[in-house]
């Protein structure tokens, strides 16, 4: 518990001191004040800015939507990195998967004829089922021939995406009447409903289930590394692959039961897009959700609760950030920047340390940079 | 040479983060002399030397040369007044030849700034003659034997002019042979009036080679014993601080059925290397079969081919009659093996987890703790509990992460998770390397204790005394062949040790037929 409370000090403190740094450039770029010599300006210029910055992200309940709808994606995308690094894996396949997914549940979304809320769950569980058999195969590569992931998992992104461009001209998935790559629209009864249908029909409320289903595999993937003997086998082996293989666990099993688990995880963020978002597909569906799933989890330490609280917060920042350029003349790119120089912060604790002058030792990410070993 | 040079560390203390590592400790050492720093593990010898070496600053105390104090900043103060270290792991480039190695960081260079080998071939045979050395300063050191290697780290200090050499743990790598070789090394270096100061936890070598005996506990210095008059049980006990059991104590074994049976058991690296040749043995219900042999002549992989970790090239595995060369480790952990590995660390436990999760490691899926899909972790806390308890394994929480264990209760939460099951066999490699002496004699009783209760044991280590003291039966491996099957009791230390040599006792050579001594006695 106390190594929990620690390891939270050390993120906010990450995040503290990437709000002070982008405070910093917020100020020095306000050019048009400080030409004038007008400092005060360019600070109230900076209030304003991260004044938005809440109000776009929880300021309100159209704010706190948005938030979600962001946050959706990138926590299941994030569990799909959190689940391979606990096994010592590094997944950087997400978008691959997502797409995979995506694909998946999209079809099931518009070809089959099943009625109502039956059709979402089998869509929701095509989008896994998808996912999962796209991240099997590194998993698969990886124990049977030694192929790193990190490599396998990159390429296979590129074949994904090139293979749903592909799929989305095919006169199986392509829209009637268009010649850009742009999928059918699913039936209506296999829509994900909105969080806010008590609100009424109102259409900046975007927030949809996908949330609840992506906070319902948290608490799965809390479950299962904390009560099953498969999460801790995948602990043990992520943390000591030959003492592992020593007590007589299948570590290369393992390896192919953490892929396929992160590639169900990104299928159903592919399917919550799809499903829950647009309603449809098109080849920028998996965006850069799938590598900005490995700051979610590298900035949650890999943990089911760290990686939830991550998405949010980065959610949280995309949305907010919307308003901020909204309000101020500071640009969206700059939540990038911010959120660079948190992750920049957080994989740097000895910094940290130092700016803080805390005492102790600072904590590594040894345990989550291991899966680079091979 | 020289006149004396006194080296005096007074009152240092050094503290980590939770320990005090070294406690106001005075030390003098002289040149001309061998001091010999005994301690038990974490006992901070190491820590002291990485103070006198410049690795480590002191909190408090200071080092005087010749009554001047003076401070060290980094190692190269420290070389530059005159001391040596040789570490436990060797710092040599595998792939350099001697000469090289010798001046890495200190090159003779040319006229054009180029390396000048020719100079330091030179000064390698000058320094090898002058000390009796031996040392071919061509030779690459990957292809030399562990001792010679060490002969060359001694030259690397040596020619950076020590007037005191530190040596870590220097025989724990070495044959008998090659350890009386050493300590010949180090009467010349005396003779020459340079310094030795020698970090050991082998008493008896202590006792051989020192003038003097200082012995570390806690971070203190607790003692000094004279070589001539001092016994190791004396000497143990200021160690420990408490009467030690030194040798172990058992009744004559009662051997039973056969356990395990190996059979033309051969292991093949996929370099082609054959690096278990052939190897058969049995080992009977209450009875403990010891495997002695210098490092890298087939134990690792042997253990690894009994536990099925390492696929037999040919032969088979008996356990209980029954046939399980082909069966997986866990397989033949359900059929009764216990497995204490080699490396505890590495292989034995998984650090970061908790102690009681480490407990449960290999039994984690019995029924008992598992209900096929979830964990009942309760029942594993209270096993664990029980053990802790059982064991003495010293921690405030078996929730605390293994890491927090010093190393010889580390090596008894292995012992108790592989022995506190109901086994027929009990395989242990280096059962007590790098643990403590009180832990050691306690992992010896349970080990005897184990025995007594019928179960079949098969020890493999590298410290003869251990597997000396503790088998009723010792196979010796030379080249990943059983080359001797011998009762320990009508053996002497320097017989076992020329066969570990692959050499016979009476004999010139290794001629003959040295194999296949395997099987019944």
């Amino acid at each position: 518990m106390n190594e929990t409370l620690k390891s939270l000090r050390y993120t906010a403190l990450a995040v503290v001191a990437a709000l002070f740094v982008s405070a910093f450039i917020i100020v020095i770029t306000d050019i048009a004040a400080l030409r004038e010599g007008d400092v005060l300006t360019a600070l109230d210029t900076l209030r304003l800015a991260y004044w938005s910055l809440f109000k776009g992200s929880f300021g309100s309940l159209r704010a706190i939507s948005a938030t979600i709808t962001g946050a959706t994606p990138l926590m299941l995308a994030g569990l799909a990195v959190s689940v391979a690094f606990k096994a010592g894996l590094f997944n950087i396949g997400a978008t691959g998967q997502m797409l995979a997914g995506g694909m998946t549940g999209l079809w099931v979304g518009f070809a089959l004829d099943v009625p109502g809320p039956l059709h979402v769950a089998l869509a929701l569980l095509a989008g896994a089922l998808g996912g999962a058999v796209y991240g099997a195969i590194p998993g698969v590569l990886k124990a049977r021939t030694g192929a790193h992931e990190v490599i396998t998992t990159i390429m296979l992104n590129s074949v994904a995406g090139f293979l749903t461009l592909w799929l989305l001209k095919t006169e199986l998935f392509k829209r009637e009447g268009r010649d850009d790559a742009i999928s059918k629209l699913i039936d209506e009864d296999a829509k994900l409903p909105r969080l806010f249908w008590f609100m009424g029909k109102r259409i900046d409320l975007q927030a949809h289930l996908g949330f609840v289903v992506a906070l319902a595999c948290v608490g799965v993937f809390w479950w299962l590394l904390n009560r099953t003997t498969t999460g801790f086998e995948l602990r043990a082996t992520g943390l000591n692959q030959e003492a592992a293989r020593y007590a007589g666990m299948r570590t290369r099993s393992l390896m192919v039961v953490a892929m396929t688990l992160a590639g169900a995880f990104a299928g159903l963020a592919g399917a919550s897009e799809v499903l829950g978002l647009y309603g449809f597909a098109s080849s920028s569906l998996a965006g850069d959700i799938g590598f900005d799933a490995i700051a979610v989890a590298l900035l949650g330490r890999s943990t089911p609760i760290g990686t939830a609280v991550s998405a949010i917060l980065f959610g949280a920042l995309q949305a907010g950030g919307r308003q901020m350029q909204v309000n101020t003349d500071v640009p969206i790119d700059l939540i990038i920047v911010l959120r660079s120089l948190i992750v920049m912060f957080i994989a740097a604790p000895l910094l940290v340390k130092a700016m803080y002058r805390l005492k102790g030792e600072a904590q590594s990410f040894g345990q989550t940079f291991r899966g680079w070993g091979g | 040479m020289t006149s004396t040079t006194t080296y005096e560390l007074r009152g240092i203390t050094k503290r980590f983060p939770g320990v005090v590592a070294n406690d106001d400790v005075n030390l003098t050492i002289r040149s001309g002399e061998v001091l010999c720093l005994v301690g038990e593990n974490g006992a901070g010898k190491s820590t002291l030397m990485n103070v006198l070496y410049g690795l480590y600053r002191a909190d408090e105390g200071e080092l005087r040369i010749d009554g001047t104090p003076t401070t060290f900043h980094s190692p190269a103060d420290a070389i530059a007044a005159g001391i040596g270290m040789v570490h436990q792991h060797f710092m040599l480039v595998p792939n350099f030849t001697v000469a090289e190695n010798v001046v890495l960081g200190a090159e003779p260079m040319g006229r054009a700034g180029t390396l000048d080998i020719e100079r330091a071939r030179a000064m390698v045979r000058e320094v090898s003659d002058r000390y009796h050395l031996n040392l071919d300063p061509d030779a690459v050191v990957e292809e030399l034997p562990v001792g010679v290697r060490q002969r060359v780290e001694i030259v690397k200090v040596l020619l950076r002019e020590a007037r005191i050499v530190v040596f870590d743990e220097p025989t724990a790598v070495l044959t008998p042979s090659e350890i009386l070789e050493f300590f010949e090394i180090v009467r010349t270096l005396v003779r020459a009036g340079r310094g030795v100061v020698f970090i050991t936890h082998k008493l008896k070598e202590a006792l051989t080679i020192a003038d003097r005996i200082n012995v570390l506990r806690r971070g203190k210095v607790v003692g000094d014993a004279d070589p001539r008059t001092a016994t190791e049980a004396a000497i143990a006990e200021m160690m420990v601080g408490r009467p030690v059991q030194l040798t172990v104590e058992k009744k004559a074994a009662a051997p039973g059925a056969a356990v395990l049976e190996v059979r033309g058991l051969s292991v093949v690296e996929p370099d082609g290397r054959t690096v278990v040749d052939d190897v058969s043995f049995v080992v009977r219900a209450g009875e403990i079969v010891g495997v002695a042999g210098v490092q890298g002549n087939g134990q690792t992989e042997l253990v690894e081919a009994l536990s099925g970790l390492r696929r037999a090239a040919s032969g088979t595995i008996l356990l209980d009659g029954r046939d399980v060369t082909h069966e997986s480790p866990r397989e033949r952990h359900a059929a009764g093996m216990g497995h204490v590995p080699e490396d505890r660390q590495r292989q034995g436990l998984v650090v970061d987890l908790s102690i009681t999760e480490n407990l449960v490691l290999t039994r984690y899926h019995d029924a008992q703790f598992s209900s096929g899909i979830s964990m009942r972790w309760d029942d594993a806390r209270a096993v664990a509990r029980d053990l802790v308890a059982r064991y003495d394994i010293r921690t405030p929480d078996p929730e605390q992460a293994a890491t927090t264990l010093s190393g010889g209760n580390q090596q008894k939460v292995i012992v108790a998770r592989e022995l506190s099951r109901d086994i027929r066999l009990a395989v242990a490699a280096q059962p007590t390397r790098g643990v403590d002496v009180g832990s050691i004699e306690y992992i010896h009783a349970r080990i005897v204790e184990e025995r007594d209760a019928g179960t079949a044991v098969l020890i493999v280590s590298t410290e003869l005394d251990e597997v000396m003291a503790l088998a009723d039966r010792l196979l010796v491996m030379y080249r990943g062949r059983v080359v001797a099957d011998l009762d320990p009791r009508a053996v002497s230390h320097m017989d076992v040790g020329l066969y570990m040599a692959g050499s016979r006792p009476g004999e010139a050579s290794g001629h003959g037929d040295p194999g296949r001594v395997g099987g019944a006695r």
